[in-house]
C-alpha cells in the first residue's frame, strides 16, 4: 500500500498532520459554504426555482429524458461492442488484407473528436436529402468512437493471455480459429470485463453530447427546464438535478465494474491472465 | 459490500424522487421574486382560442410535399420551443404562440387535424438542412426570408414583419441603439440572422460576440452580467421582457426589417402557392388578427397583417 | 476536388482561428490539469485522511459527470458566485477540472508501480513525505505515467470541441459557422478531421515510441 510512502507519525507528526487535516477541512468546508451562501444570496434555493420539480409533467419530462439517454446508450453499447469485436478480430488477423484496413479504421476513429463524428452522422445524410433520426446520428457517433476504443480493449485482452496458453493449444493441433474461440476468448473476456464496463460508463456520459443536435436526452431536458424565464431561469437547480442523476447512474456502473473485478480475481482459473490495465490505448476520458 | 448497499439505496432514492409525490396539473410560478415588483408571468400556455378544423377536401395538384403529408396522414412541423408568445412549450408540454397557431392553421388547411401535428424542435443553425433533408414538411419559427436562404429553401409569406432590437438589463443606460454596442458583449443564437448582422456590420468587436444555442441561455447570461445585450427580433425580445419586467427591457430602436416566412422545401411551387393562398385567406377573414391578438399582441403592440410577397 | 480545396481556401481565416484556439485551449488545459491532477494524486497518497478523502471524492464526482455538464456549471453557475470569468478561460477551467480527475488516477497508479523498497530506503535516510514523493517516487513513476498521461491528453484535445457549445470559437464551432455561410458540411467536416489528424498523429507517435523505449528498459 501507499503507506510505504511515509513513516507512522510520532506524537509531533500526528499533531502536525491533525493540524493540516483540520486546516484542509476548514478550507474545503469554507469553499463549499461560500458556494452555498452565494447560491442562497442569488436565490438559487428559492421555491420558485425548484417548484417545477414537484409537478408530474416535469417529472415526466425528466423520465423521458432519462429514457432517451438510456435508449441511445443501450443501442450504441450493443453496436459498439459488435464494432469492437469485428475490428479487433480484423486487427488480430494474419492476413494483411484484413489487418491493414482494420487498423486504419480503428486508428482513424480514435483520432476524430466524438462531436465531429456526431456532426458527420447528422449533417451528411441531411445534405444528401436523406432524413435521419437524431438518435441515430448520436448512435453512429457513439458507436464509431467507443467501438474503436473497445476494439483496442479486446485486442489488448487477447494479447494479455499468457503465451503458453495458445502455444499449448496449437501443440495439441487446434487451428487458429479454435485457439481464439476456445482458449483465448473465454480467458480474455474476464480480463477485459472491467475495462469494457469503464468504457460503457464513458459511452453513457457521452450521450450528453446529444444536446448539440437537440436530441431530447437528459441534458437537453435540463436545459429546457433551466431555460424557463417564468421560473427565474433555474439553470443551477436544473443542472444540479441532472448531475445527481448522471453521478448515480455512472456510479452504479462503476460499482458493477469494481464488483466484477473483485469476483474475477477470486476465481482460481483466471491465473493465466492479468486484468487489462486501463492505460495506453484503452484509456479514454 | 458496503459500496453495493450504497448504490442500491441511491438507486431506490432516485427512483422514489422521480416517481413519487408529484402534483398533477401545470406548474404555475408562485411569484416569489426578489421581494420587489410584480409576480412573473404565468408559465401556463394560453392560446387565442381559435379552433382549427381539418379541411378534408384539401387538394394540391402536382405537389410532392402535399402528397407526402396526405399519404402519411400527419404533418411534421419544425418549431421553436423557448420563445414566449411565438413558439413556446410550457411545463405541461403544451405548445402555444403565434408561430404554433399559424402552423396549426396551415395544417388544418392541408387536411390534417392540428392534434396530428408532429412538432420538431430545430435550432436556428440547422433549419435549412432540416428542410432540405425532408426531416420536416414545413418550418414556422421566426424564420426570416433572405435571398441566401432562398438558395436552399422556399418561403411562403411573410406572415409577420419584425425588426432586430436589443434586450438589456433594466438599469442599463449606455445602450440605446445599435451604434452604442461597441465594446459591449452581445449575445444571440448560433446561426441566426441577427448575429450575422452584428458580425457583418461590425456592430461590436468579434471577440465580444457571444453565441448560444437558445435565447434563454443568452438571457441568463444577460442577467448574470456576462453579456450586456441580447439581440434578435423585437417580437421575441418583447416576450422575454414581458416575463421578467423587473429585470429586463427592450431598447425599442429596431434596426432591420425581418420578414417571417414559412420555410418550405425548395422548388415545390404548387405547395408554396397553396400555402400563400391560405395565408392570404387568413389575412382577409380576420383569422390572422385573432391569432395575433391572442398571442404575440399580448406582449407587443397592435399590428395588422403584412403584404404577401409571392415569387 | 477544386470544390474540396475551395472550401478550405475561401474560409481559411475561420479554420486558422478555430484550430489556433483549439491548440491554445489544449495547451492551457494541459498545464492546468497536469498541475491540479498531480496535486490531487499527492492528496490521495498523503498521510492526512482529510486530504485523501477529498481527493477520492473529487475524482468520484468529476469522473462520473459528463464534461458537458462541467462546462454548463462553469458558464451558468459560477457567475452566481459573483465571479465573472470570460468564456475562453471558463472553457480552460472546465477542461482542467474534468481532466485533472483522470490525471490524478494516472498519478496514483503510477506511484504504485514504484517498488516499495524505494520509498522504504528514502524513509530510512530520514526523508519526509513530500521529499519521498517529490524526489524519489514521482521521478521514477514518470516512466509508467507518461504513456497513459499522453492518452489522457489526446482525449482532452478531442474534448476541447465541446467548448463550441459554450461560445468558444474553436474547431468544433466551425461547422455552425460554415452552415451559416452555406458551405457543404461534408467537406467542412473532412477538413476538420484532417486538422485533428494533424494535431493528434504526432502525439500518438510520440506516445508509441516512448512506450516502446521504456518498455524495454523497465
Amino acid at each position: 500500500m501507499s503507506s510505504a510512502l511515509y513513516d507512522l507519525p510520532g506524537p509531533r507528526g500526528r499533531r502536525r498532520n491533525a493540524l493540516i487535516g483540520v486546516l484542509a477541512t476548514v478550507a474545503i468546508l469554507g469553499l463549499l459554504a461560500f458556494v452555498v451562501y452565494r447560491f442562497w444570496e442569488t436565490g438559487q434555493f428559492e421555491a420558485r426555482r425548484w417548484e417545477q420539480f414537484k409537478f408530474k409533467a416535469v417529472q415526466r419530462e425528466l423520465l423521458e429524458g432519462l429514457w432517451f439517454t438510456l435508449k441511445a446508450a443501450g443501442i450504441a453499447a450493443v453496436l459498439a461492442l459488435l464494432f469492437g469485436a469485428v475490428f479487433a478480430a480484423g486487427r488480430l488477423s494474419d492476413r494483411t488484407l484484413l489487418r491493414a484496413p482494420s487498423t486504419t479504421v480503428v486508428e482513424l476513429f480514435r483520432a476524430i473528436p466524438l462531436l465531429i463524428l456526431i456532426f458527420f452522422g447528422y449533417y451528411v445524410p441531411l445534405q444528401y436529402g436523406w432524413s435521419i433520426d437524431k438518435m441515430w446520428a448520436l448512435i453512429i457517433g457513439l458507436t464509431l468512437y467507443n467501438g474503436s476504443v473497445l476494439a483496442e480493449i479486446f485486442r489488448a485482452g487477447i494479447n494479455a493471455v499468457a503465451k503458453g496458453q495458445s502455444e499449448a493449444a496449437y501443440a495439441i493441433g487446434m487451428r487458429k480459429n479454435q485457439v481464439l474461440r476456445l482458449i483465448l476468448l473465454p480467458q480474455a473476456f474476464r480480463a477485459m470485463l472491467p475495462a469494457i464496463v469503464s468504457q460503457l460508463v464513458v459511452l453513457l456520459k457521452d450521450t450528453a453530447l446529444g444536446f448539440i443536435i437537440t436530441y431530447p436526452e437528459l441534458l437537453t431536458v435540463g436545459k429546457t427546464i433551466g431555460g424557463r424565464l417564468a421560473f427565474g431561469l433555474p439553470y443551477v437547480p436544473s443542472y444540479l438535478v441532472i448531475a445527481a442523476i448522471y453521478i448515480t447512474l455512472c456510479g452504479m456502473l462503476s460499482v458493477l465494474a469494481w464488483w466484477l473485478q473483485r469476483r474475477m480475481t477470486r476465481l482460481p482459473k483466471s491465473k493465466a491472465v492479468e486484468p487489462v490495465p486501463l492505460t495506453d490505448a484503452t484509456r479514454q476520458i | 459490500m458496503r459500496m453495493k448497499r450504497v448504490a442500491v439505496v441511491a438507486a431506490a432514492a432516485f427512483a422514489f424522487t422521480l416517481t413519487a409525490c408529484g402534483e398533477e396539473g401545470t406548474p404555475t410560478p408562485s411569484g416569489a421574486g426578489n421581494g420587489s415588483g410584480a409576480a412573473p408571468a404565468s408559465d401556463t400556455c394560453s392560446t387565442s382560442g381559435t379552433t382549427f378544423t381539418a379541411d378534408t377536401a384539401a387538394a394540391v395538384t402536382g405537389s410532392p410535399t402535399f402528397d407526402k403529408i396526405k399519404s402519411a396522414g400527419k404533418v411534421v412541423v419544425g418549431v421553436k420551443f423557448d420563445q414566449p408568445n411565438l413558439g413556446y412549450k410550457d411545463t405541461a408540454g403544451t405548445r402555444c404562440g403565434f408561430d404554433i397557431e399559424t402552423a396549426q392553421y396551415l395544417a388544418s388547411k392541408l387536411g390534417v387535424d392540428p392534434a396530428k401535428i408532429e412538432y420538431k424542435e430545430i435550432p436556428s443553425a440547422n433549419r435549412e438542412t432540416a428542410i432540405k433533408g425532408g426531416e420536416i414538411d414545413y418550418y414556422v419559427g421566426t424564420y426570416s426570408i433572405t435571398d441566401k436562404r432562398k438558395a436552399d429553401v422556399s418561403f411562403a409569406g411573410p406572415y409577420f414583419v419584425a425588426g432586430q432590437d436589443l434586450l438589456v438589463r433594466k438599469d442599463e443606460s449606455a445602450i440605446t441603439g445599435k451604434d452604442t454596442l461597441k465594446g459591449k458583449k452581445v449575445c444571440s443564437a448560433t446561426g441566426s440572422t441577427p448575429i450575422q448582422r452584428v458580425r457583418d456590420e461590425a456592430l461590436t468587436e468579434p471577440e465580444n460576440i457571444v453565441e448560444f444555442k437558445t435565447y434563454s441561455e443568452c438571457v441568463s447570461q444577460l442577467l448574470d452580467k456576462k453579456v450586456d445585450a441580447v439581440t434578435t427580433d423585437d417580437a421575441i425580445l418583447k416576450g422575454y421582457a414581458a416575463q421578467s419586467p423587473d429585470d429586463l427591457k427592450v431598447v425599442g430602436q429596431p434596426f432591420s426589417t425581418e420578414k417571417y416566412g414559412i420555410g418550405l422545401p425548395k422548388d415545390d411551387k404548387a405547395f408554396r402557392d397553396y400555402v400563400n393562398d391560405q395565408l392570404e385567406a387568413a389575412f382577409k377573414d380576420g383569422t390572422w388578427q385573432k391569432i395575433y391578438d391572442g398571442t404575440l399582441g399580448k406582449s407587443g403592440s397592435p399590428a395588422s397583417p403584412p403584404t404577401l410577397e409571392r415569387y | 476536388m477544386t470544390e474540396f480545396l475551395r472550401v478550405l481556401t475561401d474560409n481559411w481565416s475561420l479554420f486558422a482561428d478555430g484550430f489556433s484556439n483549439t491548440v491554445q485551449l489544449f495547451l492551457y488545459s494541459a498545464v492546468g490539469s497536469l498541475v491540479l491532477g498531480t496535486l490531487l494524486g499527492a492528496f490521495r497518497v498523503s498521510p492526512i485522511p482529510a486530504l485523501r478523502w477529498f481527493g477520492a471524492t473529487y475524482v468520484n464526482i468529476v469522473r462520473n459527470t459528463p464534461l458537458t455538464l462541467v462546462f454548463a456549471f462553469l458558464v451558468f453557475a459560477v457567475p452566481k458566485l459573483d465571479v465573472n470569468i470570460d468564456y475562453f478561460p471558463s472553457a480552460c477551467i472546465a477542461l482542467t477540472v474534468y481532466t485533472a480527475a483522470f490525471v490524478c488516477e494516472v498519478v496514483r497508479s503510477g506511484v504504485n508501480t514504484v517498488a516499495p523498497g524505494q520509498a522504504e530506503a528514502a524513509r530510512a535516510i530520514g526523508m519526509t513525505f513530500d521529499q519521498v514523493l517529490g524526489q524519489v517516487i514521482l521521478p521514477q513513476a514518470v516512466r509508467a505515467m507518461v504513456p497513459p498521461l499522453m492518452s489522457v491528453m489526446i482525449a482532452m484535445l478531442k474534448n476541447t470541441t465541446i467548448a463550441a457549445g459554450f461560445s468558444v470559437l474553436e474547431a468544433g464551432a466551425i461547422p455552425a459557422y460554415m452552415s451559416e455561410r452555406g458551405e457543404p458540411q461534408f467537406i467542412v467536416l473532412i477538413w476538420i478531421t484532417i486538422g485533428f489528424l494533424i494535431l493528434i498523429t504526432p502525439l500518438v507517435l510520440l506516445q508509441r515510441s516512448l512506450e516502446r523505449k521504456w518498455a524495454v528498459s523497465r
